[in-house]
């Protein structure tokens, strides 16, 4: 089940907890991985416009860890961060992607770089890891309607499908 | 952080067709157990199973009318979910759009 929801750019959704991003890239796989992989290339586009992105730390090679820190025009900061598991350039990455705000909510990502006629197909897997932990929780307040909220869940996903 | 776990129950209480054809039916309106479990092949008990973790990750609720305790959702949790996932999403197109440019610079396009 796939859809396209964005010129050159598919997502579908192959289980409940998978989302899969397919995306072709008119440059070389080399120049392409180099720009995931270097510390220097990942500021000139990792994240929304809005947000400066500076690279703290990004140790690629398996048990390093990354930690990117994104503010705004008013200066506020936040931080994104993840460790390296597997590390074979210039075809894969394996590494996980945490927004600190919200820690312990870890997504494990698989990145492929694969090259045909001098263009680069991306795809990642990215896998939604759910803790078993469910002490602590408090119901946020009904500010929508209960269809309203499930058919908009249910169009999110189904762009992914 | 309460956030974080929340987002990890709804994930985990949506990753189950089950629950989520039970969450599907009562976006239409609420219904009882039994009316629940009838399009299933599974027991009773089953379903019980069932809404019990959708109930633990906030996702419905019980009516409290003493005969009859209609299920019915709770909204609150998928939004969130929803939110994030689409966060999640957004970061990336935008992010890739920008590498697109940023790679068309790095070849003097």
């Amino acid at each position: 089940m796939v859809q396209q929801s964005h010129p050159g750019l598919t997502i579908t959704m192959p289980s409940d907890r998978e989302v899969v991003t397919v995306r072709d890239f008119n440059a070389p796989r080399d120049l392409v991985y180099r720009a995931f992989t270097d510390p220097q290339m990942i500021p000139n586009w990792w994240g929304p416009r809005i947000y400066a992105t500076k690279v703290e730390k990004m140790d690629v090679r398996p048990g390093g860890t990354w930690r990117f820190i994104q503010s705004d025009a008013q200066g506020n900061e936040f931080a994104f961060r993840g460790e390296y598991r597997e590390v074979t350039p210039p075809e894969r990455v394996v590494s996980t992607f945490e927004f600190e705000p919200m820690p312990g909510h870890v997504i494990v990502e698989t990145t492929v770089f694969e090259e045909t006629d001098g263009k680069t197909r991306v795809t990642t897997t990215a896998i939604f890891q759910s803790k078993e932990d469910r002490d602590g929780m408090v119901q946020s307040g009904m500010e929508v309607g209960a269809r309203e909220s499930y058919e908009r869940l249910s169009e999110i996903l189904a762009t992914m499908v | 952080m309460q956030q974080a776990e929340r987002l990890d129950a709804t994930f985990a209480a949506l990753a189950d067709p089950t629950r989520r054809a039970i969450l599907a039916r009562l976006a239409f309106g609420e219904a009882t157990v039994s009316e629940l479990a009838e399009p299933f092949e599974i027991s009773l008990p089953a379903v019980s199973k069932h809404l019990k973790v959708l109930r633990q990750a906030g996702l419905i609720e019980r009516g409290r009318q003493a005969q009859w305790r209609p299920c019915r959702l709770a909204p609150g949790p998928l939004k969130e979910v929803a939110e994030w996932v689409n966060g999640y999403r957004r970061f990336w197109e935008e992010s890739y759009e920008r590498l697109d440019e940023y790679l068309d610079k790095l070849q003097g396009r």
